[in-house]
């Protein structure tokens, strides 16, 4: 990569990893929660419901700003989570945080709609067979919807990968630290001779982008013949 | 031996049984919404019935006195359902083991290998349930149920999805099924050619009630018990094959009456049920001469019932068995065709449907 700059670089390999763990670490609980809105009733499921919903609606700015309000070093979770020495504010991981969940909304859409798709009568028929529950998701419904996770995680790490407003507001922008590849690019707009920088960042997204998009339909349309039964 | 007790309702509808199903195969025989399929649903855990009991072999599955209502998945049951309900993304072979791993250590395991000869499933366990046939769905779905060590083997019409054809393909296996296998198979049908070559035990239900339940030859004499009403009606008669005649027919000994069909896949000695429609069965008074239908069976008639229409039902006691006729009520008349009268029922080799001659056994 001779021709990004040493600060670019930076800016992408941050990226990367923001986006990495944004993706991980939201997975399971993802999974948890389209299981639950798909399968479950309970009380106070719009809410629930509501409340995932909320940062592909709500200004980033402001999902931003609660982020530092809750997670801030004064903030309520933030000061407990600082005494066992996790920081979040203005830190990496604060901007893997705040990517993951405006990323969230999309990764349970995605695996929602995949867990409403299997025919719960195939449940059924694993369980008259003598598996119980968690052994039912195992090995029927946690196979069929592996499309729909892998759709749902790419989704989520290339929204984290372009994710700007809620990170700078929580984040900020700190070289080395949580000037991702958004926040660079802002960062380079904002400086004379910036434009050369920029451009090749753009192109740097459009390129993760591209093969991200590319990687899930290749895996998913594989998964989907399987799971067919082709 | 499966004992079931339940009474459940859900909406307008009310089910209210009681019945045992011993071992062969017991069908529970209705027009659709009578209640068959929640019977069996309730036995399988998938439905919880407002009071009840089910006991298989003195495991107690469910007592809504007691409290005890055990999850499906630790019933140990196969269920054959309707539409196969395969798992799409195993292949056949794991399909078949699936139940298997589940299955207790000590549970009586059928060997896998015997199964899927029997089935003739062998060819077909590499693929994957998508490229199946509806009859080879079918076949490897009971295959599942069998490998899973049930302790009772549920099928809800498990050939109602099936053209003829698959059903004939389908039919011999449970049939092997009943005569080869020890556990107990609760079938539900609502076609009377299936319940004739199945049943050991009928138990026939009409909204929610049963109407009749014993054993499959008696119950089907009884005209009342079938949901089209006497159009389907037909006796079940169990014979015997002699010997396969030359011209392509073959002899049967029902009871010590002889018995033509048009050949029957089953060698001499090997038991046989047919079921003969009651529209295929004429009546004479005196022994015929010069006709060409092949059986003649003498006997005395039991009941004449008539309805609102032009036709009458006869029901003929035979050394083979009770035989069904429907007749006009102008020929019951003209004839003199009462209770204690002796006459012959008549009916062409050729009248018996193939599809209502199958494998003898329980």
């Amino acid at each position: 990569m001779g021709w990004l700059g040493p600060e670019e670089w930076t800016a992408v390999a941050l990226s990367l990893r923001v986006s990495f763990w944004a993706m991980l670490l939201s997975l399971p609980l993802g999974i948890f929660t389209a299981y639950a809105l798909a399968r479950w009733t309970f009380p106070g499921k719009q809410i629930v419901n509501g409340i995932v919903h909320l940062p592909l609606i709500l200004p980033p700015v402001v999902t931003g700003y609660l982020l530092l309000l809750t997670f801030g070093t004064r903030g309520p979770v933030g000061s407990l989570l600082e005494r066992i020495g996790i920081t979040l504010a203005f830190h990496w991981t604060g901007a893997a945080l705040a990517a993951g969940i405006m990323a969230f909304p999309l990764m349970v859409r995605a695996i929602r709609l995949s867990i409403e798709a299997v025919d719960p009568r195939l449940e059924q028929a694993a369980a008259t067979l003598g598996a119980s529950g968690p052994w039912v998701f195992l090995t029927v419904t946690l196979p069929m919807i592996l499309p729909g996770i892998l759709a749902g995680a790419i989704l989520a790490f290339a929204k984290a990968m372009g994710e700007f407003g809620a990170t700078i507001t929580f984040v900020s922008n700190i070289p080395g630290q949580t000037r991702t590849i958004p926040s660079a690019i802002y960062a380079f707009l904002q400086v004379p001779g910036g434009e050369g920088a920029a451009l090749r960042l753009v192109a740097v997204s459009v390129a993760v982008a591209m093969a991200a998009l590319l990687v899930s339909e290749t895996v998913s349309a594989r998964v989907a013949r399987r799971v067919a039964g082709a | 031996m499966l004992q079931v007790r339940l009474h459940h309702r859900q909406g307008a509808f009310t089910l209210d049984v009681d019945f045992d199903a011993p071992a062969g195969i017991t069908v529970l025989f209705g027009r659709s919404g009578s209640g068959k399929t929640s019977i069996v649903n309730a036995v399988a855990g998938l439905l919880r019935p407002d009071t009840g009991r089910i006991v298989v072999d003195d495991v107690v599955l469910l007592d809504t006195e007691t409290g005890v209502h055990l999850p499906p998945h630790r019933r140990q049951l196969g269920y054959v359902f309707q539409e196969g309900r395969l798992f799409p993304h195993l292949t056949v072979r794991q399909n078949l083991m699936y139940g298997r791993f589940f299955a207790p250590r000590g549970a009586p395991r059928e060997d896998p290998a015997r199964i899927i000869e029997m089935l003739g499933i062998g060819p077909l366990l590499g693929r994957r349930p998508g490229l199946l046939s509806g009859g080879e769905k079918q076949r490897v779905a009971i295959g599942r149920a069998l490998l899973a060590a049930p302790r009772l083997i549920l099928a809800d019409e498990p050939l109602a999805a099936l053209d003829e054809a698959r059903k004939a393909e389908i039919l011999p296996y449970f049939e092997r099924l009943r005569d080869e296998v020890s556990v107990p198979i609760l079938y539900v049908s609502h076609a009377a050619g299936e319940v004739a070559r199945l049943a050991t035990t009928v138990v026939a239900l009409d909204d929610g009630r049963i109407t009749r339940q014993g054993p499959a030859a008696e119950v089907l004499a009884d005209p009342m018990v079938l949901p089209a009403g006497v159009r389907a009606a037909g006796a079940v008669i169990v014979a015997r094959v002699v010997r396969h005649h030359d011209d392509g027919i073959t002899e049967l000994d029902a009871g010590g009456v002889p018995i033509y069909l048009p050949r029957v896949d089953q060698a001499p000695g090997q038991p046989i049920r047919l079921r003969i429609a009651a529209q295929e069965v004429l009546l004479a008074r005196e022994a015929p001469q010069g006709l060409s239908a092949l059986n003649v069976i003498p006997g005395v008639i039991d009941r004449v019932r008539s309805g609102d229409g032009p036709g009458a039902l006869v029901s003929l006691q035979t050394p083979a068995g009770v035989v069904l006729a429907r007749v006009t009520r102008r020929s019951v008349d003209t004839l003199g065709l009462a209770e204690g009268v002796s006459c012959h029922a008549i009916v062409k080799s050729v009248a018996i449907a193939p599809e209502d001659v199958g494998a003898g056994g329980r």
